[in-house]
């Protein structure tokens, strides 16, 4: 038996690690480790996060025995700190945002691709590598501090964003394996968020919430923006809570801010003829988030200086100086990224050409609030459909949220709470909705991890559990016997494998269907997933798949059967959600005992 | 049998001075009676001025002759100095006053007082207790958690020189 359920959170810029001791009774008690990492040649220091970077350094590039760490004396990358510091000085080494590439679903994602600009002598990695060693780092620096209780034979519970798919879940758990991690559950930041809170709350928790409550979970991470909606329902006189919804995948998160504000401090310094280098430029976004947070502390401070330090060792006159006005915050951070809009605004999509395709797909509209807007309404026109909705929705035109939790560095501004719940408050006020309240959070670096290990401990039987299931429904694609006619693709009918709201542990079989798989040749399913097709059922059939704005288009899947070649076997397709929370399909010969699990296809897409 | 033992205890230490060459550095070392250089000696007194220097700019800083500067000048690169050096106090220790108390205010010191924590200033006559006032608090390391550190690096490289390659 593990001794410690371990929560860790992989995160996109910081990952972090914290525990329960299982054996400590009857109270939980949490720790969060302190992370021994490199933060410059030769020098090992502890900090609480790990940040998630990796530098591939070359042969003759530091001397020996200046990578060591205090469990891995052959050390031959850089993973935290001084992977980001240096990596900053060396692009074309630095592996930066795995996260984001691991839900990349145009990419092979097993395939060595990062650094994605990298010259042609450095041994790439892949997005799944990377994130293993960034759990490698954590497991050496955990076993280091524990030997007696290695971690990869603990219990651990590994967040993802809500908005990843199941093939971006499959990766996630397969970066596990590959860090020698056995026992993994996954579970989704915003539960994990509102875990931590719950955690924080104790008992007092069924003060603060009442049945009928619509919680909103508004997750800003470093390079991703998640919204989560759970329902607080009765059942049998006991309050429970179920995560009714989640939101698409929007790239876009607190790095972005920084970039942006760095961005345009740098354009007045070049109107002034100041021109800055590459790590320049990076000062100045380090600058540009410490006079942030300082002007957010200080509200009556109009205006924040920053230098930026010479390349050179004469720092006095070779230093840059601007500012940052408060004026210049609210209009570019505030406005910019929490705009006040009415709940009918629709993010902004520009058409994406070939080219954009290339490197990561981030969000086009920097508007949060419009995202949450488009998630909001789009959520309830699926409700109002739904036949057992958790959340009534009686005629309004958005699902309203009764109260919002916040998580991610990005709101340790408090004006940044603030204009959110004023634009939802808002929103609810136009259909005459009472104010969305606040739900005072954990600590908002630290809340991910610390809720995933209290999830591990909830699973022992202790506390409140969020129910819920999986928040898409998945289909395999069909495509209609039709004549093949030049430049005209045949319409893709979507049947669904998965219905929205499986369980863990649990599975479903389709209806007999005719599928015969060729025996010997490779047989690949196109795949699709939706967050708003909430009542259908295994087997029902969506027409013109490939077109409808309730379905995604996922990694295919597919397998190779092995046998007598060109025979034709009649199978029956089923679905599982596994226990580690990832999903599953698999097909049953029919009328014979044969079984063959259909993978994820996480390669190119052609 | 005693010689017997001594010879074979000697042979066995010429072997290994043959073959183990870590060995036969500390044996040298031994007979030189050599003190360890000050570089090993003080590492940790290094690596801070190495961290001042790379989070700071403070070996930069304090080398540079600034009588020539404007304030303005000097000013904006105190900021680098300040914001960077700061962050490694905070990293490697927390602080707290040597004795608590407002400054300005009336104390008293009491006989058997710490003389380390306290500077007697101004007047000093006659036997504790004595009357004064806090003129500053004084500072105490609650807790130190220096880095750990590489041997096989040489502590007296502060910062490396930087070569950009095009």
């Amino acid at each position: 038996m593990s001794q410690y359920v371990v929560g860790i959170d992989l995160g996109t810029t910081n990952s972090a690690l914290s525990d329960v001791d299982l054996t400590a009774p009857p109270r939980h008690e949490q720790n969060t480790l302190a992370i021994p990492q490199l933060v410059a040649e030769g020098t090992v220091e502890e900090r609480p996060v790990l940040p998630s970077f990796l530098y591939l350094p070359s042969a003759e590039e530091f001397p020996e025995g200046s990578l060591t760490l205090p469990w891995d004396r052959s050390s031959s990358v850089i993973v935290g700190e001084f992977a980001r510091s240096h990596g900053m000085k060396v692009p074309g080494r630095l592996v930066a945002s795995a996260k984001s590439w691991l839900s990349h679903a145009a990419m092979d994602r097993t395939a060595a691709l990062l650094p994605w600009d990298a010259s042609r002598d450095v041994a790439r990695v892949s997005p799944v590598d990377a994130s293993s060693r960034y759990l490698r780092h954590l497991a050496g620096a955990w076993d280091h501090a524990r030997p007696d209780a290695p971690l990869g034979d603990q219990e651990l519970v590994l967040t993802v964003p809500a908005s990843f798919d199941a093939a971006a879940r499959e990766l996630t758990t397969k970066s596990a394996q590959h860090a020698g991690f056995r026992n993994v559950t996954l579970l989704e930041e915003p539960q994990a968020a509102l875990y931590a809170w719950l955690e924080l709350a104790g008992d007092g928790f069924r003060d603060q919430v009442q049945v009928g409550d619509v919680i909103l979970v508004v997750d800003v991470g470093g390079g991703t923006t998640d919204f989560s909606l759970i329902a607080v329902t009765e059942r049998e006189g006991d309050l429970q809570l179920t995560r009714v919804a989640v939101g698409d995948h929007i790239l876009l998160g607190g790095d972005n801010m920084d970039l942006t504000l760095a961005h345009i401090l740098n354009q007045e310094l070049m109107e002034k003829g100041r021109q800055l280098d590459a790590l320049q430029l990076n000062a100045l976004t380090y600058g540009c988030r410490h006079a942030k947070e300082l002007l957010f502390a200080n509200p009556d401070l109009q205006k924040t200086p920053i230098s930026i330090a010479s390349r050179g060792s004469a720092l006095v006159g070779g230093t840059i100086k601007t500012a940052l006005t408060r004026e210049a915050l609210t209009r570019i951070l505030i406005d910019g990224f929490m705009p006040i809009v009415p709940m009918t605004e629709m993010p902004r999509t520009a058409r994406r050409t070939g080219l954009t395709q290339m490197g990561l797909p981030y969000a086009q509209d920097a508007g949060i609030t419009r995202h949450l807007a488009s998630f909001l309404t789009r959520q309830a026109r699926a409700l109002a459909a739904a036949h057992d909705a958790p959340v009534k929705l009686e005629g309004k035109s958005f699902v309203h949220p009764t109260a919002i939790l916040f998580n991610g560095g990005v709101f340790k501004a408090d004006v940044l709470k603030m204009r959110m719940l004023d634009v939802v408050s808002g929103w609810l006020a136009a259909e005459g909705g009472a104010p969305v309240k606040e739900l005072q959070g954990a600590d908002l670096d630290l809340s991910v991890a610390r809720g995933a290990a209290y999830y591990g401990w909830v699973r022992h039987g202790h506390g409140i559990r969020i129910r819920g299931g999986t928040a898409r429904a998945y289909y395999v694609g069909v495509e209609s016997p039709m004549p093949a006619v030049p430049g005209f693709e045949p319409p893709v009918k979507a049947l669904c494998v998965a219905p929205f709201g499986m369980e863990e542990g649990t599975h479903a079989d389709v209806p007999p269907q005719e599928f015969a798989l060729v025996v010997g040749e490779p047989t690949v399913f196109r795949f699709f997933a939706s967050s708003v097709r909430r009542e259908d059922n295994v087997g029902d059939m969506v027409e013109d798949a490939a077109r409808s704005d309730e379905l995604e288009e996922v990694s295919p899947i597919e397998t190779t059967l092995q046998g007598e070649s060109g025979k034709l076997v009649p199978v029956n397709l089923q679905a599982a959600v596994t226990e580690v929370g990832t999903l599953e399909i698999r097909c049953l010969e029919k009328g014979g005992p044969s079984r063959w699990n259909l993978e994820l296809n996480v390669r190119e897409r052609t | 049998m005693s010689r017997q033992m001594r010879f074979l205890e000697r042979l066995k230490i010429a072997w290994q001075l043959l073959i183990d060459q870590t060995f036969a550095e500390k044996v040298q070392l031994a007979l030189e009676k050599e003190k360890p250089a000050p570089e090993r000696v003080h590492a940790s007194g290094l690596m801070l001025l190495a961290a001042l220097q790379r989070e700071g700019r403070l070996i930069d800083f304090l080398r540079q002759d600034i009588a020539a500067f404007s304030d303005e000048e000097v000013g904006a690169a105190a900021r680098i100095v300040h914001s960077g050096s700061r962050k490694v106090l905070e990293q490697f220790f927390a602080f707290e006053p040597a004795v608590k108390g407002q400054e300005g205010m009336l104390m008293s010191v009491p006989p058997g007082f710490d003389a380390q924590r306290i500077r007697l200033t101004g007047n000093v006559t006659g036997q504790p207790p004595f009357k004064g006032t806090l003129k500053h608090h004084g500072w105490f390391a609650t807790t130190i958690r220096m880095p750990e550190f590489s041997d096989a690096l040489d502590p007296r490289v502060i910062a490396p020189a930087e070569v950009e390659l095009p």
